[in-house]
């Protein structure tokens, strides 16, 4: 049904090399004009790294681009943004201390460098940008504290500032609402039909579906295969992915339930959360719903000490616990995977074996000294029972994947031998293979007499592994749903904020 | 199962040969410069490879060196100290003060260690327990010691008694005193750095405090830790500073903190934090005095021996960065 429609980019045989591997081998691409195209690839396939090349952010090691017939070379983002071409971040990058119009128009206000500044002209255009988006900004107010959607939005204007003609987005929707997923889709289409291409990077199948017209999808550096949404199924589109076909994921059996591990009540921090009681009991998985910014981050920080609530009780195995810093819980038998593994996680530089027994300092060390041996003895141990793929024991952890990164962090907490387990968006950014194998290590640790509280934003993670799922809204428990009756829909429900309601 | 095995192995970065992993290591090049160094020096002059000569060079630089030390860990675990030198000349102004009053000596040495100790309780208060950039508050603290120092000992010389003056003198089975001490702390850092559960969390602080805040790190106690630590030693350095050169002026080793940097980063170490090691900064000290006594003896003008430091240090940082992008990718 595209044929016909003129091209926009046509690249050919795009390779890319980083310090002698390839990740990306002899692409070929064509975007039609006025298109909504998928890139779809497990992490580290290559859909980002093509992506950014278009946009200039890399070189291509080989191959060559044309744009709209006419070869070019896209040497640095600031010659993408004269082609037209414009890269949207997942989290968007801003001046978060200049207003929203300067960032919109930023760079394009005209005139030389020492002429005046033609604020008036800056804040008209502005405002008529966001106005194409149909989104209503001050547009005089700063970024900093604008929600996350709100700045994609602006980057969308910037990009409608320099006239982009392909716009990319880079998992936009990520950290959205399903509202604010909506509307952006919404833009997208407005955007179509005004002949802009958008190319867009999802894991989400369902949003592709919605929204996309082609796809194509990446493996391994290469691509696979471009279709029309219409004609190619989910399952085949996961088997592309993976190279292989990927069962449905469902927990073997749920676990014995036993005692109470830990039990919370009227915990408290103003500005975070008010009123949060629940117990957790061993072999039982937890699940932390809610949207993003409801305060479950903030709970499981509490629970673990890095930012202690201002008032409530926290009981751990039956006796009254005082937790003010990790190591008090730590001491607890507590355990916490956060979120953000590269900023609270990992340290990027150093080895893995030191990553994995950063929490075990004194296993390591009986006496004065690190025992070499038997460091390398319990780190060699851990990688073998999470199967974490590594070269060596000793290369910066940084240089592995995303998922591997993870089980690492993981296996450094089941290194404590904790017996309760804070898991905060465990599987997000890692691959679908990946996930697979986090879903059966989670099911297992409960299994082996664990409690475990799981924080996550995907709802059929939570439906698949949970015993419980408690939804938080704006820092309060709004709904605990067991695990016969939970549904996407009472989840959504109870996590959507409802005027009114406010703390 | 087979079939994932080969999408696997495209995810392993490639391991690195262990020729490659010595070759970037950050002390190599501190290492090469000491040898080229010490082979241009003794082309310039016969004289220069006669070891009691560098030995006794080495004694006017020991005390600073032996504060670089203590202050390459508080890089690495992502500050800085730049009122070591300050310290050393309050510390020793104190020292000299309290035993000119009339006080017994070993009560003035410990005055002055005590009040070395102060200093880096302040210092570790406003960087830590304030969470004020340290860069800052010890730029301030530098100007503020210097100026106390002043305020004591006036712009006179208090001198020392007799029997305290010489520390340079002492020889250890014919090696000085100083350079002896300098070496036993280099040792006793080094293992604590390399093989001890605080030297592993020191580098963990210094490359993510947050991350080791998570891992039940307490990254504050540590630098409280150093903070003090640096302080102490610098006060024993200025008391040796003392002993070799027979009385104290406020502006003992003015200017001497940006040679400790100076040897810190020819060493290798990150300013940013989280890397860097003992044997570089003790290579680098060595570096430092074979380079400015080798041109000494070859009759270059002080200018020109500024000009030759700065440019070292230059192509140290340069070198160290590089190093680090490249294996940081």
């Amino acid at each position: 049904m595209t044929t016909g429609q003129p091209m926009l980019i046509e690249a050919r045989g795009i390779s890319k090399q980083f310090g002698g591997v390839e990740v990306l081998s002899y692409v070929d691409l064509d975007l039609h004009a006025g298109e909504i195209h998928a890139l779809l690839g497990e992490n580290g396939a290559g859909k980002s790294t093509f992506a950014k090349i278009l946009a200039g952010v890399h070189r291509p090691t080989r191959g060559h681009l044309k744009l709209n017939g006419q070869p070019v070379d896209v040497t640095s983002p600031i010659a993408a943004q004269r082609l037209g071409i414009a890269l949207i971040h997942q989290e968007p990058v801003s001046f978060p201390d200049l207003s929203i119009a300067e960032n919109i128009i930023m760079g394009r206000q005209g005139g030389g460098l020492l002429s005046r500044v033609p604020w008036i002209k800056i804040t008209t255009d502005a405002r008529r940008y966001l106005d194409m988006l149909g989104v209503s900004l001050d547009v005089t107010r700063t970024m900093r504290g604008l929600s996350i959607a709100n700045q994609q939005m602006v980057e969308i204007a910037r990009s409608l500032a320099s006239d982009s003609k392909l716009i990319i987005m880079d998992e936009p929707t990520a950290p959205l609402t399903p509202r604010e997923v909506e509307t952006l889709f919404d833009i997208a289409r407005r955007l179509r039909e005004e002949g802009r291409t958008i190319i867009f990077i999802s894991h989400r199948l369902e949003e592709v579906r919605m929204l996309c017209d082609r796809v194509t999808i990446f493996r391994d550096g290469a691509h696979i295969s471009t279709q029309t949404i219409d004609s190619i199924s989910d399952d085949e589109i996961i088997r592309l992915m993976i190279g292989r076909p990927l069962k449905k994921f469902m927990r073997k059996h749920v676990a014995t339930i036993g005692d109470i591990a830990l039990e919370v009540s009227n915990l408290t921090l103003p500005g975070a959360f008010e009123d949060v009681s629940f117990t957790l009991r061993r072999g039982e998985i937890i699940g932390l719903g809610g949207l993003v910014g409801a305060g479950r981050t903030d709970v499981a920080r509490a629970l673990f000490g890095v930012a202690p609530a201002a008032s409530g009780q926290i009981t751990v195995g039956g006796t009254r616990a005082s937790i003010q810093k990790p190591t008090d819980a730590i001491d607890l038998g507590l355990a916490f995977v956060p979120e953000d593994r590269a900023g609270h996680g990992i340290f990027a530089t150093l080895s893995v074996e030191h990553n994995l027994t950063a929490a075990i300092p004194d296993n390591i060390a009986p006496g004065w000294f690190i025992n070499r041996k038997l460091e390398r003895s319990i780190s060699r141990r851990s990688v073998e029972d999470l199967s974490i793929r590594l070269a060596s024991l000793r290369q910066p952890i940084v240089e592995l994947s995303g998922g591997n990164q993870q089980k690492a962090i993981l296996a450094r907490w089941l290194l404590t031998e904790p017996d309760i387990l804070i898991l905060d968006e465990p599987t997000r950014g890692i691959d679908i293979g990946v996930k697979a194998e986090f879903y059966d290590m989670i099911g297992d640790l409960a299994e082996a007499g664990r409690a475990i509280l799981l924080i996550s934003s995907e709802l059929p993670e939570l439906l698949s592994l949970c015993d419980r799922i408690l939804v938080m809204s704006e820092g309060r428990v709004t709904a605990e749903i067991p695990r016969a009756e939970a549904s996407q829909e009472n989840i959504i429900q109870a996590a959507v904020p409802r005027s009114g309601m406010a703390a | 199962m087979s079939v994932t095995t080969d999408s696997q192995s495209q995810e392993l970065a490639p391991s690195r040969p262990s020729w490659h992993v010595v070759l970037v290591r950050p002390e190599t090049m501190t290492f090469l410069l000491l040898v080229f160094g010490l082979i241009g020096a003794s082309l310039l002059s016969p004289f220069f490879l006669d070891v009691n000569y560098i030995l006794r060079s080495f004694t006017l630089t020991a005390e600073m060196s032996i504060v670089a030390l203590v202050l390459t860990l508080v890089v690495i675990s992502g500050e800085i100290d730049l009122s070591a030198a300050s310290n050393m000349a309050l510390s020793a102004c104190i020292f000299a003060w309290v035993q000119a009053a009339g006080a017994p000596l070993p009560i003035a040495v410990v005055v002055g260690l005590l009040a070395g100790l102060a200093m880096g309780t302040l210092n570790a208060f406003m960087s830590i327990r304030m969470q004020l950039p340290s860069i800052i508050v010890t730029i301030g603290t530098l100007i503020f010691f210097r100026g106390l120092a002043q305020v004591i000992a006036g712009d006179r010389s208090i001198r020392v008694p007799e029997s305290f003056i010489g520390i340079n003198t002492v020889m250890v089975a014919g090696v000085p005193l100083p350079v002896v001490i300098f070496v036993v702390v280099a040792i006793i850092l080094g293992l604590v750095l390399g093989t001890t559960v605080i030297g592993r969390q020191i580098y963990q602080i210094g490359t993510n405090q947050e991350a080791a805040l998570h891992a039940g790190i307490d990254a504050k106690r540590i630098k409280v830790g150093l903070f003090l630590l640096l302080g102490i030693v610098s006060a024993a350095a200025g008391i040796m500073a003392a002993s070799r050169l027979g009385s104290v002026r406020y502006d003992l080793v003015l200017g001497g903190e940006l040679q400790m940097v100076l040897m810190a980063m020819l060493g290798g170490t990150y300013i940013f934090g989280g890397r860097g090691t003992i044997l570089g900064t003790f290579l680098a000290a060595w570096l430092l005095v074979i380079v400015s006594t080798g041109m000494t003896v070859a009759n270059l003008l002080p200018a020109i021996q500024l000009t030759v430091l700065g440019i070292l240090l230059i192509v140290a940082i340069i070198a160290t960065n590089f190093i680090y992008a490249r294996t940081q990718r």
